[in-house]
């Protein structure tokens, strides 16, 4: 039931973001429904599929399974975000060129967690990037196109491409 | 026909200077997917948009005595609750039939219930409240008093005469029954040296779009106008259906459809739901929007393949095949879903077993049962999977019977690929296969032989690898054949509209949709090629009933084929439209001349004779400048139908290799192969992409995807933890190869490929696993899924 609010303060994207939620509210709605940062998805409400992935604080996380109130004084980037700041320019240009996505749905949590990968440096086997993706329910690709891709762009920040 | 590698480009007599047909450029417009900025119906927010939520029927029959909504209505937010009786008023009910499916028979269905709700999910009552969690939490206030009636649950029992008929007025439990006969299958299976009989079970599944299920209707009675944003794949066929049962002529009716988050056949149906939510815009005067959540798409977006085929091959000693037999049950659900029907799975069964081998002896029976489950309609490949896996594994039973190789067998039985135009066991026509030559390149491409070398080893040590192999041909490129000659107001032509801007760029409008598989891209290196632009000189119009021509959408693997030779067309109409004019400004004969990236040129020398911009300047802005009488025509249209051939058959073969750990019975699958012929390939990559999904799709068929239901009709798994997808981790990396036989019937020659992975697939990891266990002696798996439980089962281990 409804009619337990919270008075939050956040950061997202940069942005200082002050809002009465719902106790109840999830992240990704909150940013979806609030600040129409449409980019996190929903597609399990679950934890399952991934595609509500966001980072708090620079950690994972999926946005149907944290509530809005828990991320007073937190700082969020979701998608839109980490794209204007170009972090993931090169990944992105690899999953345009290698057709790693379809509709796309599951790109924005695909992107984030294949980047947490990235982060750590070196080229991962095909295998540990499976992994990685492995909470992240794509139903169009069959994932070695994504594989691929990330692949491509290990190996080019490494400087060891093939 | 030409076998060509897998790496890019596939060019054809199409290619011309700056072509792009048989090229891997990428898709347009990935940018704003990759930035969280697309539009999916479920971002669309409106001005004054309220949102609804449905209570749903927890019984899987249940008579409704009564509804209290009282309480509801009280609720904060909430603006309007709405009950089955109240909402018939502004929405007429829907029979699921189509003619040409003869004596297939359905009950009106309403877009909400009312009296009696006949599954576990169906909608009963609509609550529409400020915000989607106020009208969840007002759900939770309506009383619905039901009576539980019997649910018939199992299709086996569905016709018997103590079952309950699920709705009398139409006399009994059986939806359609298709009985066929050709050849003399008695007098094959006589001949025969072995038969095989054997009953092949296929698990119910469904879609999971990543995205689930949207609609935004948005009801304006300043404009008398009704504009739906729809994830759909047919804009046009909705169109039609909201204003028959709305009551509106389709002028009022506008269907936008931006980005779609997945469809596979799942969002070409009509939904009760997705009815009642345009019904209520129309009643409360104002947007409203429905967003299905996880489990309600689990009991309401169409499940599919729930087959029961008993099937019989005869061969001889030499593997020549004699006869063949199945006998098809399936249970559909308490309706035929609109208007497509749910008959045409368990008809595209009949249709396609056999597939593309010669022996004509056949017998086929199907039969579609009601029951209180879910309904079920035309999931990604349609029949395929059903009709590949019985034909397919029937094969190679018989082939380990009489101790033959498993492409041995194949290669003694497929047709010839010079006896085309042919026709299958059950009189389907083939313009053109290449069965022969995909096999060839596929056991090239996979070292067959080598890994029959590797099995063999590896088994010495107690490692059980298999490997499995399955030829498809699959129905592409629809005629009027499928929907339109039954009645269905289905469109089976497509149209595209390209029009020149003020600057030389062009337009392109087309009737085909974007569902993610790249229809975009596909349609912008058509016309950009025959117009003769690049193709970031082309705009794609698409997915919006006022702005688009007259067309049937995306479903059937027709996009490509149907829409890409339709914008073909219209770009070469426009060719000879701007040629015409350029040749008024240049005193020059217009065949001379042609028209390359941007440019007017002539065309023997290639010398630029005038820009598309100047071109465009002078026809908009100084026409004046013109010589007398001649006026500028910058725009075409152009239509196209397949006319010769009812459809454009494609075919291939798919190999799987795999490893079977007989302690866990867990599968690792370790590679796939698939080889496919789609006719003219307009983009490789794209159509590799649709074949490495498609498989995987069908590797979930065949190893985890089952939506269980109890014997009450209660859905056990409706939730992404219960019910298992495809994840990155278990999936093996596809190798795709191709053979191009184009089609006649169009000048493009291209056929579709966007089901294909899917079609073969299962029957494929199926025969690879009978395959691993053959030598342990284990009872061959036909029951789908094959969960670790059932090979530890064949393998006597539990
Ligand atoms: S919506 Fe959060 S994991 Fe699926
Ligand atoms: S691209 Fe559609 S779900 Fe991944």
């Amino acid at each position: 039931m409804s009619g337990h609010d919270c008075d939050i303060t956040l950061t997202v994207n940069g942005e200082r973001v002050t809002e009465r939620v719902d106790a109840r509210q999830t992240l990704v709605d909150f940013l979806r429904d609030d600040l129409i940062l449409t980019g996190s998805h929903v597609g399990c409400e679950h934890g399952v599929c991934g595609a509500c992935t966001v980072r708090v604080d620079g950690v994972l996380v999926r946005g149907c399974l944290m509530l809005a109130a828990q991320c007073d004084g937190a700082h969020v980037e979701t998608i839109e975000g980490v794209s204007d700041l170009g972090e993931i320019a090169d990944l992105q240009a690899a999953f345009e060129k290698r057709n790693a996505l379809q509709c796309g749905f599951c790109t924005p949590g695909m992107l984030l967690t294949a980047q947490e990968l990235l982060a750590r440096g070196g080229v991962p086997s095909r295998e540990t990037i499976r992994e990685q993706i492995s909470g992240n329910y794509c139903r169009c690709t069959g994932y070695q196109a994504i594989v691929d891709a990330i692949e491509s762009v290990a190996q080019t920040r490494a400087g060891a491409k093939r | 026909m030409k076998i060509v590698e897998d790496s890019p480009p596939i060019l054809t007599a199409l290619d011309r200077p700056n072509s792009y047909i048989g090229r891997s450029v990428p898709r347009p417009n990935l940018a704003r997917l990759m930035q969280g900025r697309a539009q999916y119906v479920s971002d669309v927010v409106l001005p004054r948009m309220a949102h609804v939520a449905f209570v749903r029927s927890p019984h899987a029959h249940a008579a409704i005595d009564s509804i209290d909504v009282s309480a509801a209505k009280q609720a904060p937010g909430v603006i309007a609750v709405v009950t089955g009786a109240e909402l018939a008023k502004v929405i007429t009910p829907w029979v699921g039939v189509l003619t040409h499916l003869k004596g297939l028979k359905s009950a009106p269905q309403n877009a909400l219930a009312i009296d009696r709700a006949c599954w576990a999910g169906e909608a009963v009552c609509a609550v529409v409240a400020r915000s989607r969690a106020e009208a969840e939490d007002a759900c939770e206030r309506v009383l619905v008093d039901y009576r539980e009636l019997p649910a018939v649950t199992d299709p086996e029992t569905a016709l018997d005469p103590g079952t309950p008929v699920i709705h009398p007025s139409i006399g009994d439990n059986l939806c359609f029954e298709r009985v066929h006969s050709a050849g003399d299958p008695d007098k094959g299976f006589a001949e025969a040296d072995a038969v095989v009989e054997t009953t092949f079970l296929f698990g119910r599944h469904t879609g999971v779009t990543n995205e689930p299920r949207a609609i935004v209707a948005d009801w304006n009675p300043g404009d008398a106008r009704l504009t739906v944003y729809q994830g759909t794949q047919a804009p046009h066929m909705m169109q039609n259906l909201f204003a028959k049962h709305l009551g509106l002529e389709e002028q009022q009716i506008r269907v936008v459809t931006k980005d779609v988050g997945g469809s596979f056949g799942i969002k070409v149906h009509t939904y009760a739901d997705e009815m009642a939510t345009v019904a209520l815009a129309k009643l409360l005067k104002r947007p409203v929007k429905f967003v299905a959540d996880r489990i309600e798409s689990f009991v309401t977006d169409i499940h599919a393949r729930d087959h029961r085929v008993t099937a019989k091959i005869g061969v001889k000693n030499d593997g020549t095949i004699t006869a063949w037999e199945i006998d098809d049950l399936t249970g559909i659900g308490p309706y035929s879903v609109y208007p497509r029907t749910s008959g045409i799975e368990a008809n595209q069964v009949v249709n396609l077993t056999g597939g593309p081998y010669t022996c004509g002896n056949y017998r086929a029976r199907a039969r579609v049962v009601f029951q209180n489950k879910n309904v079920m309609c035309q999931y990604r490949a349609v029949g395929h999977p059903i009709a590949t896996a019985v034909t397919e594994g029937l094969i190679e039973l018989a082939a380990a019977k009489i101790g033959m190789d498993p492409l041995a067998i194949r290669r003694r039985n497929l047709i010839a690929d010079d006896a085309h135009p042919s026709q299958g066991p059950s009189g389907i026509k083939f313009e053109a296969l290449s069965n022969h030559a995909a096999l060839a390149h596929l056991d090239s491409m996979m070292n067959y032989a080598g890994l029959r070398a590797e099995q063999a080893q590896l088994r010495k040590q107690g490692i059980y690898r298999g490997i499995g192999f399955a030829s498809f041909v699959e129905v592409t490129n629809p005629s009027a054949a499928f929907y339109g000659v039954g009645g269905a107001r289905i469109s089976a032509q497509d149209g595209a509209t390209v029009r020149l801007d003020s600057t030389g760029a062009i337009y392109c409008h087309t009737g085909v949709s974007e569902q993610g598989q790249g229809a975009e891209a596909v349609i912008a290196q058509c016309v950009a090629t025959s117009f003769g632009v690049s193709m970031d000189r082309v705009r794609i119009v698409m997915g919006d009933t006022d702005n688009t021509p007259y067309g049937g959408g995306t479903w059937a693997s027709r996009a490509a084929g149907i829409g890409g030779e339709a914008a073909w067309q219209a770009g070469k109409a426009l060719r000879q439209n701007v040629l015409a004019v350029a040749g008024s400004i240049l005193q020059a004969k217009p065949e001379t001349m042609d028209i390359r990236n941007g440019v007017v040129v002539d065309h023997d020398s290639g010398k630029e004779r005038i820009g598309l911009d100047e071109v465009a300047r002078i026809c908009y802005f100084r026409p004046d400048t013109l010589p007398a009488g001649v006026q500028a025509e910058l725009i075409a249209t152009r239509h196209y139908v397949p006319r010769a051939w009812a459809f454009a058959f494609t075919n291939g073969i798919q190999a799987s290799y795999l490893e079977v750990n007989t302690d866990s019975g867990f599968v690792k699958l370790l590679k796939h192969w698939c080889v496919e012929d789609c006719g003219t390939v307009i983009n490789p990559q794209l159509v590799d992409e649709q074949v490495r999904g498609g498989v995987v799709q069908g590797i979930g068929a065949a190893l985890f995807e089952q939506c269980l239901y109890d014997e009450r009709g209660q859905m056990l798994n409706g939730n992404m933890a219960d019910y298992l997808v495809p994840m990155a981790v278990e999936m093996p990396d596809i190798e795709v190869g191709h053979v191009v036989t184009p089609t006649a019937d169009s000048e493009l020659g291209a056929k579709g490929a966007g089901e294909a992975g899917t079609a073969g697939a299962p029957g494929c990891v199926m025969n690879a696993i009978n395959d691993a266990l053959r030598p342990m002696g284990a009872a061959p798996l036909t029951d789908m899924p094959f969960t670790p439980d059932k090979i530890l089962r064949a393998l006597g281990k539990v």
